[in-house]
């Protein structure tokens, strides 16, 4: 179905248009987002995204400080999902400094990181339908299910959310004792709830009604505007830098890469369902050939755990991206020889999702730009880093 | 494809285009040029169409826009492309109307850097406020000392009738000396 | 201690006794509190990290309903309670402050983390308020980086006994002439102005910041760029060397 833009004939009946103001402090925009938006009637006309009420000047802080330092900072990124960030920054700081990461580090690693993607899309899906209305129900559910992976993360790293747990060339910690049976419960029991959430929402009339064809994105707008992530690959896009950069040892697991058709929200809160599916397997997979033995953390970085403030990679620079949840986290890094980097910047798929904010929204009602904001995903403390 | 591999190929497409190696990347020496390299990255057959990040940065005697790469249908990269502008002018052509990723990231890079991208749609601050003086990533940007009043604070405060103490408007008087070399 | 004396003015003893016949005894203020603390609607305004475990803690698990502080509003008008959960940034600090002023009495404030409270691991961003006592009365301070849900449970306890400690009489907002509203900082050219409001909060004697840096803020000292043009010291493209290259480029 496509969308009248009701703007074209607007000029015939009346030019009186309305500004308003949504946000910094409104419960759908997900933090301190804010939108203004230009409304005839209900239909938005022009929607211009105002950011920086959550700028923390992360960047700032990490080019003053140690390069391990700046690993917890990494995590309160993107806060739902401290992990994916942890990895993103430990594989830039390897690829700057060259270490190598033993067997087993990177098999902690990738089931850390695909834990993460499972708290941020169970979590996703929730919001998403609290701001279509449901107010509070599916987030219950969500969190019913994140506190499970959350005790997890805090039997490992000893916090619930910000886990600081990477270092480079490996982990801070070897995994405690009885942990790996819990991930198996866990991850065993995943897909019974997967199959209720779907039971009550997939096929639900109202999220149907509400989420086809609002918001669709075209494959080529969103390449050439660097939609990354659940997002890009909803409009059918096949991109997942887990398979084409195949960074830590993601080429010895078996999945799929789920794709949409249309591009609309429906199929972007579907490809997340989806993908949660894949990210059991691979948590399957990686709890099956699991190493019993081996080091946590390369030999060349053992003494820099405690020492950390004499870390010196050698001058140069590094980009390196990790398929993190909400799409590319890329982190650049110049390193100019001292403890500290001279140059450290994020490069925040929240931020980049939301340049085709405005596209999505045109011609649109006032509530569906909130479905569609929802649907983007976006953290605010990744989208004002 | 190996950066020196990558660097001929686009001497022998883009004759009269100068590049230099700078490690694994492409400086384009003429930032004008920067445009006509991302045109023909887009639309020759390497198809690069993916513009991943773009950031300023701040290397004391000259300003840095840097740009990575990918592919997206060939799926390969990454390409690094740089350019070089001076301190006191920093213009560098937008590539907004090739890459529609860059326009966020060109705000922040004005906004953090200063580095004003030219043909950009709508080159305002992302992050600060309107009326911000300064770009706070340059290192030689200093922030404010926040525990200590100065006088358009007392103004401001006077006109709302908050009382001060005369103590501290006696501090307020002595300026502030603040060492550069403070930092750890 | 006036916290305590306030509770009650019937005796504790005669209350029970009474109590145990079936009679309730009680006064208007503890009637009051109770009332007014069984029921203390937050205010829905997360800013950052810490607002998802203030959701947490309204979920299943932690069920902030047990005290009656589930009702999350979305309108100050309607909140008698604002959890300032995360880094206020300079850039936010005004609508903080615009949002307290709109609240109806009584209001409180608990600072959730410890960027609400005194800017946290932030406290050298350019853009970070330290802390939202520059400008408001906080209530209770909840340390943490985020606070466990527990611990906001905690500091929600802690404000019911602070409630419980108030009286109609001598309460702040049913006196003559009180102003709680308080002025909104504007933008300036490099942050806020002003930098505090000195009637609430005045910087502090001892700085630990002022005695390791000199300053209270932090200056990167780096004078010389990296030269990236230059080739690489260690020969990082050829593979062969990394078994000959034992010594670290990052030894100190």
């Amino acid at each position: 179905m496509e969308k009248t833009f009701a703007v074209k004939n607007l000029s015939l009946v009346d030019n009186q248009t309305l500004e308003i103001n949504i946000g910094p402090q409104h419960p759908s925009t997900h933090g301190v987002f804010r939108m203004n938006v230009v409304l005839d009637g209900e239909t938005i006309v022009s929607l211009k995204p105002v950011m920086g009420y959550l700028h923390r000047n992360h960047e700032q802080i990490a080019e003053n400080m140690s390069y391990t330092s700046s690993m917890p900072y990494t995590d309160r990124l993107d806060y739902f999902n401290s992990m994916s960030n942890n990895f993103g920054y430990a594989l830039t700081v390897e690829k700057l400094a060259n270490i190598d990461v033993p067997e087993k580090a990177e098999y902690i690693r990738v089931i850390m990181a695909e834990l993460t993607r499972l708290v941020n899309h169970v979590a996703v899906i929730g919001f998403l339908l609290n701001d279509l209305g449901a107010f509070f129900t599916p987030v219950l559910y969500a969190f019913r299910e994140r506190e499970k992976i959350l005790d997890i993360f805090e039997d490992i790293s000893g916090a619930r959310m910000m886990c600081n747990y990477f270092r480079f060339g490996g982990v801070k910690r070897d995994l405690p004792a009885g942990v790996l049976d819990t991930i198996k419960d866990v991850v065993k029991k995943f897909p019974s709830f997967l199959e209720e959430f779907e039971a009550l929402l997939t096929k639900n009339e109202i999220l149907c009604m509400r989420c086809q064809n609002v918001g669709v994105l075209k494959p080529e707008l969103a390449i050439s505007a660097g939609i990354t992530g659940p997002m890009l690959r909803a409009s059918g896009v096949n991109y997942d830098i887990r398979k084409i950069d195949n960074y830590s040892i993601y080429k010895r697991f078996d999945f799929k890469i789920p794709l949409g058709q249309k591009g609309d929200v429906f199929d972007r809160y579907y490809v997340r369902i989806l993908e949660m599916r894949e990210s059991l397997k691979i948590l399957e997979q990686a709890l099956k050939d699991f190493p019993t033995s081996g080091d946590i953390i390369s030999k060349k970085m053992t003494p820099y755990l405690k020492n950390f403030r004499n870390f010196k990679p050698p001058v140069g620079e590094a980009y390196a991206r990790v398929e993190c949840p909400k799409g590319e986290l890329g982190f650049y890094v110049v390193s100019d020889g001292t403890p500290q980097p001279w140059r450290y910047h994020v490069r925040a798929p929240s931020l980049i999702n939301l340049t085709i904010l405005e596209d999505l929204c045109i011609g649109h009602k006032v509530a569906d730009a909130i479905i569609i904001l929802g649907s983007v995903d976006i953290v605010l403390g990744e989208v004002d880093h | 494809m190996k950066i020196e591999e990558f660097k001929t190929l686009l001497e022998l497409k883009l004759p009269g285009i100068a590049f230099k190696q700078v490690r694994d990347s492409l400086l384009v020496e003429n930032p004008s040029d920067l445009p006509k390299v991302a045109f023909f990255l887009k639309n020759s057959d390497l198809e690069i169409d993916y513009l991943s990040s773009v950031t300023g940065s701040d290397y004391l005697d000259y300003l840095e826009s840097v740009y990575h790469l990918y592919s997206t249908t060939k799926k390969t990269g990454l390409i690094t492309l740089r350019v070089r502008v001076k301190r006191d002018a920093p213009n560098v052509p937008s590539l907004v109307p090739i890459y529609r990723s860059a326009e966020f990231q060109e705000r922040e890079a004005y906004d953090m850097y200063g580095i004003i991208y030219e043909g950009h749609p709508d080159l305002r601050r992302l992050f600060m406020w309107e009326g911000f003086e300064g770009f706070p990533m340059r290192k030689d940007y200093i922030q404010e000392d926040s525990e200590w009043l100065e006088p358009e604070d007392l103004e401001w405060l006077e006109k709302h009738q908050v009382p001060v103490t005369e103590e501290m408007k006696e501090r307020a008087k002595t300026p502030r000396i603040i060492k550069k070399d403070a930092g750890e | 201690m006036a916290l305590a004396q306030n509770i009650s003015t019937v005796d504790d003893g005669l209350k029970s006794e009474l109590g145990k016949k079936g009679i309730v005894v009680t006064t208007l203020n503890e009637l009051y509190n109770w009332g007014r603390r069984s029921s203390i609607w937050p205010m829905q305004f997360g800013l950052a990290c810490c607002a998802i475990e203030m959701i947490a803690t309204a979920c299943a698990r932690y069920d902030i309903a047990r005290f009656g502080a589930e009702l999350f509003r979305a309108s100050p008008r309607q909140s008698d309670l604002m959890i300032v959960a995360g880094t206020v940034t300079k850039k936010m600090a005004p609508n903080v402050v615009r949002l307290y002023n709109q609240m109806a009495e009584p209001k409180y404030v608990i600072t959730m983390g410890a960027c609400a409270i005194a800017g946290g691991p932030f406290i050298d961003g350019v853009n970070v308020l330290r802390g939202i006592d520059r400008y408001i009365p906080v209530d209770v301070h909840l340390p943490g980086c985020p606070p466990r849900p527990e611990a906001l449970l905690y500091g929600l306890m802690e404000l019911q006994k602070k409630i419980d400690g108030q009286t109609i009489e001598t309460t702040e907002w049913y006196q003559k002439g009180l102003k709680r509203e308080f002025p909104i900082p504007e933008y300036g050219p490099k942050g806020l102005i002003p930098k505090f409001n000195p009637e609430i909060w005045n910087p502090r004697e001892e700085d630990h910041r002022r005695e390791r840096y000199g300053q209270p803020i932090l200056i990167g000292k780096k004078t010389k760029a990296p030269n990236l043009d230059a080739p690489p010291a260690a020969p990082r493209p050829v593979p062969a060397p990394a078994a000959t290259a034992p010594t670290s480029p990052a030894a100190s």
